[in-house]
Order: C-alpha cells, then structure tokens, then sequence
C-alpha cells in the first residue's frame, strides 16, 4: 500500500531524502543545507531543498532568488530553480509571501497544513537529493515532516550544533527526537568552531570548541566534521553566490566538501 | 502562487465541525494517559491539553481537524482581509468580519482568552511592576544571552525583585546559562516556587521539569501553550519588579500566547535582538511586524554579534559582515531605536556554558560596558513608562 502511494506521488522521483535539524537556532542549519547542496551539485547530482522554517525562511535569500514566484503546473507547485540547468530547485514560504518582511504569525495546525502541502504538492521531478532545511526545536514542524515524509523513508537526518554546552545542550534533545521518531542519524556537524583573524591568522575559537565532536562519540553517531566560522562563507550566503565555486581555498571549504561526500557515501551503501 | 491563492484553493472544500470533537479527542486521551503519568509530573495533568507524555501526541488527530476548519478560513481573513484577529476586542464585530464563517464564533469570544481566565492571571500577576519580552526572529543571536545578563543587571540592585522566565519550550537554554542545570522545581501551598539564583533573582523554565538533559519536550503548540499558562498561573512569582520573559525564534505559538496571556497585565514592551547579517535582519523585521500586530511596544534592538577582535593583534573583524547596513540601517528604516551594539567576545560563550555572569566574570570587557548601557536603557524605558501609567490613572 505504502509503495503505491510513494510511486504516484510528486516525491516518487526523489532518490534519497535528508533531513538537517538542530535544537537550537541560528547555528548554520540552512547555512549547512545550502552549501551542502551546492557541494552535491558539484559532484553532478540534481538536488531540491525543502525549506520547512514557516517564520523564518532563510533558504531564498542563500541563493538569491527571494523574488521569484513559485508556480502551478498540472503536477502541483512548480519549484524555484536556482540556474538554467535545472540541478538546484528550492521550495519555501519566502516565496508566496506579498512582502518580504511579512510576518507569519501562524499557530501549529497552520504550520501542519502548509508543510504537508510541501510534501504532497510539490513537482520535484527527478532528484538525486532533496534536503529539507527545518527551524530548531523538536516541535511541530519537525512532527508534521517526519510524519509525511515516512512513506517516502528518508535517508537520515544531520544534526547541526555550534560547539558550547548551551547549544550541545539542545541538540543532545534533538537526538532523542530522532530516536522517538525512528529517524535515523546520519551525523552531527559541528560549526562555527574557530575563528582564523584575517590580520594575524591566530585561531581564536569563540564559540569554544570539540562539543559536536564529543556529543557524537557520547551518543555514538557518527561525526561528519566541524565547519571553521569563515567570514567568506557568510559573506557569500548574505550575497547568494556559490561558496563551493568560489573559494576552494578558504579554511571551510576542505570541511565542507568531507560532509557532502560521507553523505554520497551514506546515500551509495544504501541503494547497494 | 501566493498564500492568497493557496488560501481560495482550499476554501472551496468544505470544512468539517472541529470544536467539540477537538476536546472530546484531548481530553480522552489525555485521561487514559493521566493514569499512567509519575507522581512528580502529576500536576501538570489538570489541563486536558497539557500532557507531560512527550513521546506521543495527544493532540494530533485533533489538530488535524483543527486544521480543516480553522486554517482556511481564518487565515484568509487574517491575511487578505482586515481580520483584527481572534484575540482582538474587534473579534468578530469589525467590518472584515461582515460574511465571515467564523463571525459567530469570534463574537462570542470561544477564540479569545477567556475573561474569567484573563482575570485570573492578571490577579496571579498583580504583584509584577514591569514586563520586559526578548524577541528575535531568528534562532541562536543571544537571545537567552541577552535575557540572563538583563536578569542579573537588574538584580545587581539589591532592593529589585527580578524574575526569568524562559518560554522555549524545545529548547531551554536558561538553566544552564544560570548555572542552575538539575535542579527542580518544588511545590508550595501557594503554587510552584521558582529556583532561585540570589535572592532577589528567581527563575523558571521548562528545563527544570526535565528528569535527564537528554529529554527532548516533543510538543505541539497546544501542549505549549498549556503549560505557558501554567507557569503564569501556577508560579508564585511574588512581588516583582522585573519579569524578563525569553522566548523562542519565531513568531508562532509561544509568541502568540505569552502577549495573550500577559494581555491583561501590563507589559512594558520587547527587545528585540538581531545580528548584523541581512540573513538575520530579514527574520528580525517579520519580529517587528508581529509586534506591530499585536500591539506589542518595542523598546528598542539589540546588535549583538557585532564584529570580533583579536584577542591576539587586537584588530576588528567582521564575522558576520553587515552588508545591508546591520541593524543600525533596520532602526532607522523602520523607526525603531537601537539600544546598542555588542562585540563578540569569546568569554561570553564561556561564561554561558559554566553558568556565570558575564558582566561579574569580565567587568573590563567593552562587551559588558555595552550590555550595561543596554540595560540601563531598559530600565530608564521601563521607569518611565511606569510614569506614564501613573499619569492615566
């Protein structure tokens, strides 16, 4: 019964299904969901990201394109494209909001209703990936996905933290979530991790440092790497350019492109 | 596409009846379950909405109905038409609401807080002089950061009674940053207590209902709602002269009720913090919409976040670059006064995680020089908008 349903649906072409979460907010999660899918269009593969934070919709603004429209075909909601090629599609509130600094003073039903709209309406077509970039917290968001995307069975989730203990904190009430909801881990990733000064190149780590790493020996999930704080990462996410493109050199670079490959790796083992 | 059309796609369906079965459905489960619940937890089992199972959820075939009926048409109104929204004394009465499915139904209040209730925590509430909310659209700015220094500011005065309390339900930074991790909240004839820091500085949060800090509150907005109410109701705050209140990111359920709940009682207004990228200014002005929507005044924003230096050579950089003008340009745009602006300092994340005061910890830091001119300017804020009511009265 559930094969019928995911054959017929708009998520039958996507191959595997990510999830990036994290308890606590403002620690990179959409930063890690965009330059992970630039790092898998790198590597050839089409992928689509579903922006799931209804009050605070990042993702558009990443890749610049927070003024197109999304569309209607016959198949649903046509996504937005990230370039010509078709090899990045984005979904999110950003783009059927009026004005850009519309509020959405929405209580959960709302919330519930909209996000299962995204997961049944949406016309991805074929994707390699589609990574779904969620608001922090453990509540109903993160409920409404999980539970409409388990016929789809996604790949796994990556959990995102900055190294203190306060948001360590949150992400280890993260990792019981994805127990309770049977989501499997596939890493957590830690970022923000130090601070290399541009003018005398000594490492200073202000949101200190090794919590992520230490949290995933602890709960025993695999650590996929910490992300250095990198002004040319910020930088390039506030302008909408391509990190991976643009600065193979840079300190966040060689980190990011590890994640995105353990990723490929995770998804290769489970289709073999 | 838009909401707009999002909105009359589903309006052509028809809506199911949600009310009775809603309650019908929460209150059954909930009952079962209020069986199985340890003694500790018992106590919050007195609202048929509030159960402290977090692995399943009770209110999910109910909100799901919810949904059918609630969503479409409430929503439109509120987006495309003048709706004054449920909680608003208009509910129901005003123009917009002339053909409205739901006009019977607002009018008569069943959507706004009820007034006995309303009563209720105003009089539990009496006691508290000024009411400050930290309000961030976006997630991990220091918002928490922001509320714990304010607390400990203020209540570097002996005579001021100050009290926190951390509505982030999914993710309780508080107790830790308060340095007060595993301890519990106990009860008293007169209703929860606090835990206390110093004594004049009580706090509460939903952390210290937590058996491990491995428990994650897995809720839905009901549930947390719920037990907002209860910690406005069932807290024996006392006499205070500052209740900070630090709440999620977002503008959603815990936004909505702690401004409906606090509606009666008298709050001073919000600080608003942001961190100089637009990525975090974009999220910060739908904050100032929703407070500009509820009706909510705003003292004033806080950069924080805002440029790092060296602690080597001493030289700035910018971290997060404010490349739309930070939120001094934001203020300006939208007629809002910036309270200051807070560099990174590495110490600042320290003191969180071991729990200190930062301000006690590294007075000489040009962070905690600007975090108390900050504070004072919300005490100056508040102090005269206490004048002010006096005047009215």
């Amino acid at each position: 019964m559930e094969e019928v349903v995911a054959e017929r649906s708009n998520l039958g072409g996507v191959r595997h299904i990510l999830l990036v979460l994290s308890g606590k907010g403002g620690v990179g999660k959409s930063t890690i969901s965009t330059e992970l899918a630039l790092s898998l269009r790198h590597s050839g593969k089409k992928v689509g990201i579903l922006d799931v934070d209804l009050c605070g919709p990042s993702i558009p603004r990443m890749f610049k394109v927070q003024d197109n429209d999304v569309h209607q075909c016959d198949a649903g909601w046509v996504p937005v494209f990230v370039d010509q090629e078709k090899s990045i599609s984005l979904m999110s509130i950003g783009f059927l909001l009026e004005k850009p600094d519309d509020a959405v003073v929405w209580r959960g039903p709302k919330k519930n209703a909209l996000i299962k709209q995204f997961v049944a309406d949406v016309a991805w077509g074929e994707l390699d990936f589609l990574i779904v970039d969620t608001p922090p917290g453990t509540s109903d968001e993160h409920i409404s996905t999980v539970e409409a995307l388990r016929p789809y069975k996604p790949l796994g989730a990556i959990l995102v933290t900055t190294p203190q203990a306060v948001s360590v904190g949150d992400v280890r009430r993260e990792l019981t979530f994805c127990k309770k909801t049977g989501l499997r881990v596939l890493g957590i990733v830690e970022n923000m991790s130090g601070f290399v000064c541009p003018h005398c190149s000594e490492c200073t780590n202000i949101f200190s440092k090794g919590g992520g790493e230490e949290l995933a020996k602890h709960a025993g999930v695999p650590f996929l790497g910490s992300v250095p704080l990198d002004p040319q990462l910020s930088q390039s996410l506030e302008e909408g350019r391509d990190f991976i493109q643009e600065f193979p050199k840079s300190s966040a670079f060689p980190a990011l492109t590890r994640i995105a490959q353990q990723i490929l790796d995770g998804a290769l083992q489970r289709s073999s | 596409m838009n909401l707009k059309m999002f909105l009359k796609e589903h309006r052509q369906k028809k809506p199911r009846v949600f009310q009775d079965a809603c309650k019908i459905s929460c209150t059954m489960k909930c009952e079962t379950r209020r069986e199985k619940q340890g003694s500790q937890m018992r106590a919050w089992c007195h609202s048929s909405c509030v159960c402290p199972d977090d692995s399943t959820d009770i209110n999910h075939d109910a909100a799901d109905i919810f949904v059918e009926e609630i969503f479409r048409e409430e929503l439109r109104r509120e987006l495309t038409l003048n709706c004054p929204g449920t909680s608003s004394a208009q509910a129901g009465r005003a123009a917009a609401c002339q053909g409205c499915p739901n006009q019977k139904l607002c009018a008569a209040g069943a959507a706004a807080t009820d007034p006995a209730e309303a009563a209720e925590l105003r009089e539990r509430l009496r006691g508290v002089k000024h009411i400050v909310v930290v309000l961030s659209g976006k997630g991990g700015v220091g918002k928490s950061t922001f509320s714990a220094l304010l607390a400990h500011g203020l209540a570097a005065d002996e005579s001021k009674q100050v009290a926190l309390l951390d509505i982030d339900i999914c993710g309780p930074s508080i107790p830790k940053m308060m340095g007060l991790e595993g301890e519990q909240v106990h009860q008293s004839g007169s209703g929860w207590s606090p835990v206390y820091v110093e004594e004049n500085l009580g706090v509460m949060s939903v952390g210290f209902l937590l058996s491990s800090p491995d428990d994650a509150v897995i809720w839905r907005g009901p549930k947390k709602n719920g037990l907002i109410k209860q910690f406005l109701r069932d807290v024996d705050w006392g006499e205070v002269d500052y209740l900070i209140v630090d709440t999620p990111p977002g503008t959603s359920d815990e936004h909505l009720s702690i401004v409906q709940y606090l509606s009666a009682s008298n709050i001073d207004g919000a600080v608003i913090i942001t961190t100089p990228q637009e990525v975090s200014l974009q999220d910060v002005r739908k904050e100032i919409n929703f407070c500009h929507k509820v009706k909510l005044p705003i003292i004033g924003v806080v950069e924080n976040m805002s440029g790092f230096v060296c602690p080597n050579c001493k030289k700035e950089s910018q971290i997060f670059p404010p490349t739309t003008g930070g939120a001094e340009k934001m203020c300006q745009n939208l007629n809002v006064s910036l309270l200051g602006k807070v560099p990174l300092d590495p110490q600042i994340g320290k003191s969180c995680d071991k729990g200190q005061s930062f301000l006690s910890e590294v007075p000489e830091s040009p962070a905690t020089s600007s975090y108390r001119n900050i504070i004072q300017r919300v005490q100056e804020y508040c102090d005269q908008h206490h004048f002010q009511e006096e005047k009215i009265i």
